[in-house]
């Protein structure tokens, strides 16, 4: 077939960094096409309506760091996006307890305190602390990150300009830095709590969508992810979209058609066509082929460059690299339709908690034990869940007093250690996640209208993410930073001159945060500004 | 005292009540209150300048319940103690109290606050914030036993002119012989109470200490016995003046807790503060003790000092330049009022070096909104020595009865 | 000589002689200082002696292989010459696997993994070269103003560089993994890749999949490559390693006395001036150094009322949970490993059939159990040294993890259980060994915190993990060898670069008080 229109940009898979990414360019002047395999936009960040007149957010179920600045440039309110901050969270307790988090500061010390008193405490100087490394690493999320190898001015000077903030720290907190960055968030925790309920409520996010437990070392940054927002007064930037996550994508969507970029969904890139080392365009499945000058893809670097680019077109090195980056499937999740809200005699009534983050973890082993079951090819017999009612908050979602319950889960493997996954395995998998629920909730499973369960497996399958991986790619420190995804190529370009990365699987990772998307067009614009004869 | 189980819990009603609460309630006619340290106290009960002048022309009773209070003891309390704070508590007596401050490894505030003891090894620790979580660590290595009792005691200040007067019509007797800085056992109404001559006003003045079932009867009968001397209740605004006319910093205010500063460069020193008199590098070891070393060779960077400014609006968060051209920043207020006892515009600010001399003249940059329009002026200001108020009848022992 | 005849007065007195604090004591000796050093055990070498564990048996009581200490060391304290002569040199490294021939870890003996062998070995060497100087150097500080500090760390940064784009991009990513997913990218073996691993993991508290065990790796390799043995057997055991030790710093005028336990330390205006002794008898000196752990000579020997509140709090959060327990036994004949080869037996054999084996060893410890299938390093020492016990006897020394420290049930009632798991495991590869054991002890790591004096008994003194490595170890604030306290130094395995038979942290703190005190 014949060649079908030109652009200057082609953007593959419509993700929210991949959105992200299309509306700078677009805004920068390029004729920018993103396409979609699937026929709606968003990637992971999408509202489906599944169930009769049920929304949910189908796979990504909060926005935590979703960048103010890029809200404001995309003007993503006048499309539509509207963030709603959550209210507490809590973990219950295997004994009938729970603990619960306020966001008022006597309230939270009174509620720490009926576990412990010294905790309530300890827990000002621990937020001062996470406090502290947010403030450090919050200006490196919207920055390319230096090449250490390099000699370019550029890269030496980001170098000097990591060094020198770095160095303003102070010789304690430059010590205070180098240690949370390595350690595990278990051990983390161990320098301020005495409680186990306490720690096991933090150690939560420090897990989430990773191939790791909380002994591991590197998890304590993790913890990171739920202050990031909190600083410099972002109110708000940790919450739900209004009508879901999908609210997001099609604010994206929205606000690049207005910039003059084109989407087109229901179309599967099979090729990134390159030829004389330049991308040339792409092919589709279907066998037509559009030309661009530019080719960024949202997808992860395994995806993109296994199964999107002919192996001709790379160095063996490069391959082998991408093929050792380790993204690996350890997250599941369900989406459940409600009759009603769930009770939970845990929780007292009236408390707001519940419209936070609920989880049924009461310690560091527990979890750590979930973490034991996924090394061995199993899904967790007692899963970390990250359980959230959004229908509590926006009635939007849910017929008149029905709810949306999402329920993110920890660990569930890509693959079983005997054998592939298959109806009665996903069946038996969302059993154990709705008994662990009901062991809270003794109504839970009666007011269950219907229940969607999604493996790695699942979430491969429809959403393209490689094993599942919400990150497009783990959060340790050999893909961290000036290593993430490929050493050497940590700076969104590809070997191939012309074609980007834009995904979770670059710098800064993952979570709806569109950094990555933002860096890499900051990144493709120099470059054609650099191109361009003066 | 209400009871806690009839009270809504802490997820609806966050703040807790004192036991004063409801004599508070009663008086207060401006429904003004504040949270301090997880309890809800009186702002202004009436108008500040009328709660003001009674601190220094009758007396007054302000409810301190809400002040942290920690037990310490142990065979180890009295070393603990003076690894913990700055100054010499070996010098301090039985039965007296100290203002003492202390400090990280840095040498940097964490905060202030009042040491009683009451025996060999039997301390209370009253400071404005909690800190279990520094006072257990630094416990370690330590035989002593520390324990937050806030909730186990109640606590008055009866400050001005007549509250002698007051307590002696109150039928405490020997109160005239308690010198400032004593702790003496009495009772009132038949309750017994400690009475320690404290205060954070810089007049005469008593704090008063019982268990909260004593709270309601002791304020009622202090109520009656200074009915005819002027007493009355006041709320944190009108002592936040007198407190500034008497040089005391306050925290959150004047400084912020080095365990809480986030930003690099927030935290600061006693040398800074002011308060070098109360480090004692002969007394041994004490956390901070290297650093401050360092530091007093060094010399401080700024320090906080008095501030006299010119005309009288008060220069609340002004910035302070060298010139009046506003060229060269040296600094800012912490607190300011106008001091209505000094009929002077007076102000504690942090100056950087070398512009704290005493007598040297700085220049506050201070926006007044005067009918909904704002304008500036840059305020010559002078710097002073503290206290600005300090009347002679503050340590007369024994105190004049009006 | 009793301790009543030493001088009332020494420039340095050292607080325990194992092996680094005598390499720290022969150092300052031999740089002219007046040295005294005290131990509180019968004998020096602390958990680097050899020790009689059944009658007529003795067996190196912890380590049991010499392979980090650095040529330097031993040519500079002149330790052949004080009587160091070695059973054994260059020890095969031999893979036992359940249903498998034992694997020779040789270049030439790995058939197809051979080829992936020789490169993994040879950049991880190349690698090593590069970080063996820092092993050797006090560590600098952040933050300074000082050429010295900020040359260290450019310095380092340049030989990283200087390995070329490719390595350093590798070294810079690798150095943050864990060892599993490095070794399932070189290799397929399981076996192979169980022997691998378990250089990572022994003495730590990891398994495989823990990022940070590359680390942990490279910083034995670094040691290794410059160290004057290559996987060594002291005769006598490691006891003789430490007499040598000992005998090269008397040599150079050093006093050493044994059952003679510091009470604490005196701290005289700001500055340490000396130790009293548990005997009540006060030794003056311009310094003292410890190679006690940090734990006991911060909080013990010191006492927290000369430190500040936070640095203790940083001293008290120091992990040193021990995780290694050491099994010997005194057998009445040579064991007979199924299918071993002759040349295997007199070397180090290893219990880590695969990288899942590891783990699961590992996820025990992590809740306060000990491993139902246990992770162990083999030796025979009878096999080259056979006055170690009666004639045709022999004893068979293995360490054995994970056993940690505050086993949840106890080691009171643990100990036999996980004694006879340990027995067993070794019967399924030496059928018959059981039979021929005619004496036993198993040293857990609340034995070696009572019999060696060692916080949580944990062979490094405090856990090799990242945020205790290098410039924060033992804690910020005392990563130089020096102490908040003038006067007071730390020598010990607490300290950069940590513990195993090595001494760098004794002679670098040697160096470091040189430097401060002339």
């Amino acid at each position: 077939m014949a060649p079908v229109g030109s652009y200057d940009a082609i953007v593959v898979g419509a993700g929210h960094n991949g959105l992200v990414a299309a509306c700078y360019l677009a805004r920068a002047g390029l004729k920018t096409l993103v396409l979609e395999r699937q026929p709606y936009i968003g990637g992971a960040a999408v509202s489906r309506r599944l169930y009769r007149d049920f929304t949910y957010s189908n796979c990504s179920y909060v926005c935590s760091l979703l960048r103010p600045e890029i809200i404001r440039t995309l003007q993503l309110p006048r499309f539509g996006l509207q963030l709603i901050p959550y209210e507490g969270g809590c973990t219950m307790m295997r004994d009938g307890g729970h603990l619960a988090l306020y966001d008022n500061h006597d309230a939270l010390r009174r509620e720490i305190a009926r576990h412990s008193k010294r905790d309530a405490e300890a827990y000002e100087r621990y937020s001062r602390d996470v406090m502290r490394q947010c403030k450090f690493i919050k200006p490196l999320l919207m920055r390319e990150p230096p090449d250490p190898t390099s000699f370019k001015p550029r890269d030496i000077l980001e170098l000097l300009h990591l060094g020198q903030r770095f160095h303003r720290l102070g010789e304690r907190r430059m010590y205070d830095t180098l240690r949370f960055w390595s350690m595990s968030a278990a051990d983390f925790l161990d320098e301020y709590f005495e409680s186990e309920i306490v720690k096991a409520h933090f150690a939560g996010s420090s897990i989430i969508g990773t191939a790791l437990g909380p002994r591991s070392p590197g998890t304590a940054y993790v913890l990171l992810h739920h202050y990031m927002g909190d600083i410099d007064d972002t109110v708000g930037a940790w919450g739900f979209a209004r009508g879901g996550m999908g609210a997001i994508s099609n604010a994206l969507g929205a606000s690049l058609q207005a910039s003059g970029g084109a989407i087109r969904s229901g179309v599967e890139v099979a090729r990134i066509l390159v030829r004389g080392g330049r991308a040339r365009g792409v092919a589709l499945a279907s066998g037509e082929e559009i030309r661009s000058r530019l080719v960024i893809s949202n997808l992860d670097v395994r995806r993109t460059f296994l199964k999107t680019m002919d192996p001709g077109d790379l160095p063996d090195e490069f391959l082998r690299r991408v093929r050792n980056f380790k993204i690996r499937g350890s997250s599941g999740k369900l989406n459940i339709a409600l009759d009603g809200l769930p009770s939970f005699p845990a929780i007292p009534a009236g408390a707001p908690c519940i419209r936070g983050d609920m989880h049924v973890t009461d310690t560091v082993e527990m979890m750590e034990r979930a973490y034991d079951d996924w090394k061995d090819g199993r899904w967790s017999r007692a899963p970390y869940i990250d359980m959230l009612i959004p229908s509590q908050i926006d009635p939007s979602m849910v017929p008149d007093g029905k709810h949306y319950m999402s329920v993110f889960v920890q660990y569930c493997p890509y693959v079983l250690a005997d054998g592939e996954w298959d109806g009665q395995q996903r069946q038996a998998f969302g059993d154990t996640v709705i008994d662990t629920i009901a062991r809270h909730s003794p109504d839970f499973k009666s007011l269950i209208l219907h229940a969607e369960i999604r493996t790695p497996w699942d979430i491969e399958n429809e959403v393209g993410l490689t094993e599942g991986n919400i990150f497009q790619g783990e959060l340790t420190m050999d893909q961290l930073l000036f290593n993430r995804p490929i050493p050497g190529y940590a700076q969104y370009r590809s070997p191939v001159r012309g074609m980007y990365m834009c995904g979770s699987s670059t710098h800064p990772g993952g979570g709806v945060m569109g950094a990555p998307g933002a860096n890499a067009a900051r990144a493709v614009l120099r470059d054609l500004r650099r191109m361009q004869p003066a | 005292m209400p009871a806690d189980a009839v009270r809504p819990p802490h997820f609806e009603q966050p703040l807790l009540q004192t036991p004063f609460h409801a004599r508070a309630r009663a008086l207060s006619q401006v429904d003004s209150f504040i949270p301090w340290a997880g309890y809800t106290t009186v702002d202004v009960f009436t108008h500040v300048e009328q709660e003001y002048f009674a601190i220094r022309n009758a007396s007054t009773l302000y409810d301190l319940t809400p002040m942290v209070k920690y037990r310490i003891t142990g065979r180890g309390g009295s070393a603990y103690l003076n690894r913990l704070v700055t100054r010499d508590v070996g010098k301090l007596k039985i039965d007296r109290v100290a203002y003492c401050v202390w400090c990280n490894d840095a040498g940097h505030l964490i905060d202030d606050g009042t040491v009683f003891r009451f025996g060999e090894n039997e301390y209370r620790l009253c400071t404005a914030e909690r800190q279990i979580d520094w006072l257990l660590d630094s416990a370690v290595g330590f035989e002593v036993d520390v324990t937050e009792i806030t909730e186990e005691v109640a606590a008055l200040a009866l400050q001005g002119p007549t509250s002698f007067a007051v307590l002696k019509a109150a039928g405490l007797a020997g109160i005239e012989r308690l010198r400032p800085f004593e702790i003496g056992r009495f009772s009132i109404a038949t309750q017994p109470v400690t009475v320690s001559r404290t205060g954070f006003t810089g007049d005469l003045g008593y704090e008063i200490w019982m268990v909260p079932g004593s709270a309601e009867v002791v304020w009622d009968a202090l109520m009656v016995a200074g009915r005819s001397r002027g007493i009355r209740a006041i709320g944190s605004q009108a002592l936040n003046v007198a407190r500034i006319e008497a040089g005391f910093i306050s925290p959150k205010i004047d400084f912020l807790s080095a365990e809480r500063t986030i930003r690099i460069g927030r935290e600061r020193s006693p040398l800074e503060l002011g308060l070098a008199w109360l480090v004692d590098f002969d007394k041994g070891h004490f956390t901070g003790r290297r650093a401050l070393l360092e530091e007093s060779r060094r010399g401080v960077r700024r320090r906080l000092v008095g501030l006299d400014v010119e005309g009288n609006k008060p220069a609340h968060n002004a910035l302070l330049y060298a010139q009046r051209s506003g060229k060269h920043e040296i600094g800012f207020v912490t607190s300011a009022t106008w001091s209505p006892t000094c009929k002077r515009n007076i102000a504690l600010a942090m100056v950087d070096a070398p512009h704290f001399a005493v007598g040297g003249i700085l220049w506050a940059d201070i926006y007044l909104n005067r009918e909904l329009v704002w304008e500036r002026r840059m305020a010559r200001s002078r710097v002073v020595e503290r206290p600005f108020f300090a009347p002679d009848r503050r340590r007369a022992t024994p105190p004049a009865d009006f | 000589m009793s301790i009543e005849e030493v001088k009332s007065s020494y420039d340095c007195v050292v607080i325990g002689a194992g092996h680094n604090g005598l390499v720290c004591a022969a150092t300052l000796a031999r740089s002219g200082r007046s040295v005294l050093v005290l131990e509180a055990a019968g004998q020096v070498g602390g958990a680097a002696s050899t020790r009689e564990f059944a009658t007529g048996f003795r067996v190196s009581a912890c380590a049991h292989l010499l392979h980090l200490m650095s040529a330097d060391l031993m040519r500079e304290l002149n330790l052949a010459g004080m009587g160091l002569e070695y059973a054994a040199v260059d020890m095969p490294t031999t893979a036992l696997a359940a249903g498998q021939p034992p694997m020779v870890v040789s270049e030439d003996r790995l058939g197809s993994e051979g080829a992936a062998y020789v490169a993994y070995a040879a950049r991880m060497r190349r690698f090593a070269a590069v970080l063996a100087p820092i092993l050797a150097a006090v560590p600098p500080r952040l933050g300074t103003q000082r050429w010295k500090d900020r040359l260290a760390l450019l310095g380092a940064g340049w030989r990283i560089r200087k390995l070329g784009r490719r390595d350093m991009r590798e070294l810079l990513r690798i150095g943050g993994m864990n060892v599993h997913d490095l070794l399932q990218e070189n290799f397929t073996s399981p076996v192979l890749q169980g022997a691998l691993a378990a250089d990572a993991v022994l003495g730590t508290n990891f398994g495989p999949r823990s990022p940070g065990t590359v680390l942990t790796l490279l910083y034995r390799l670094a040691a290794q490559a410059s160290a004057g043995a290559a996987l060594a057997q002291p005769k006598g055991g490691m006891g003789a390693l430490c007499e040598a030790l000992a005998r090269s710093a008397t040599a150079a005028g050093a006093d050493i006395r044994v059952s003679t336990p510091a009470a604490r330390i005196v701290v005289e205006q700001d500055r340490a001036a000396g130790v009293v002794l548990e005997s009540g008898r006060s030794i003056a000196a311009r310094t003292v150094i410890s190679s006690a752990d940090p734990k006991t000579t911060f909080l013990r020997l010191l006492g927290a009322h000369f430190l500040d509140a936070g640095f203790v709090r940083s001293v008290n959060h120091l992990r040193t949970r021990g995780l290694a327990a050491k099994l010997h036994l005194a057998l009445d004949r040579a064991p007979r490993f199924t299918d071993l080869e002759p040349a295997s037996l007199g070397g180090r054999l290893l219990v880590a059939p695969s990288l899942e084996h590891i783990e699961h060893a590992y996820n025990h410890a992590k809740y306060g159990e000990y491993s139902a299938a246990p992770l162990m390093e083999v030796t025979v020492p009878t096999v080259n040294d056979p006055c170690l016990a009666p004639p045709g006897r022999h004893v068979l020394s293995a360490v054995v993890q994970y056993a940690p420290y505050g086993l949840k049930e106890g080691w009171q009632h643990g100990r036999q259980r996980f004694t006879d798991l340990a027995i067993d495991t070794l019967e399924g590869y030496a059928p018959g060994l059981r039979a021929s054991i005619i004496g036993v002890e198993l040293l857990t790591p609340e034995d070696i915190e009572r019999d060696f004096r060692i916080t949580g008994g944990h062979w490094h003194h405090a856990e090799l993990a990242f945020d205790q490595f290098f410039m924060v170890r033992p804690v910020p604030g005392a990563a130089q060898y020096l102490t908040p306290v003038d006067g007071l130094f730390l020598c010990g395995a607490g300290c950069h670069p940590g513990g195993g038979v090595m001494g760098a942290a004794g002679r670098n703190a040697a160096h470091q008080v040189l430097k401060q005190v002339s």
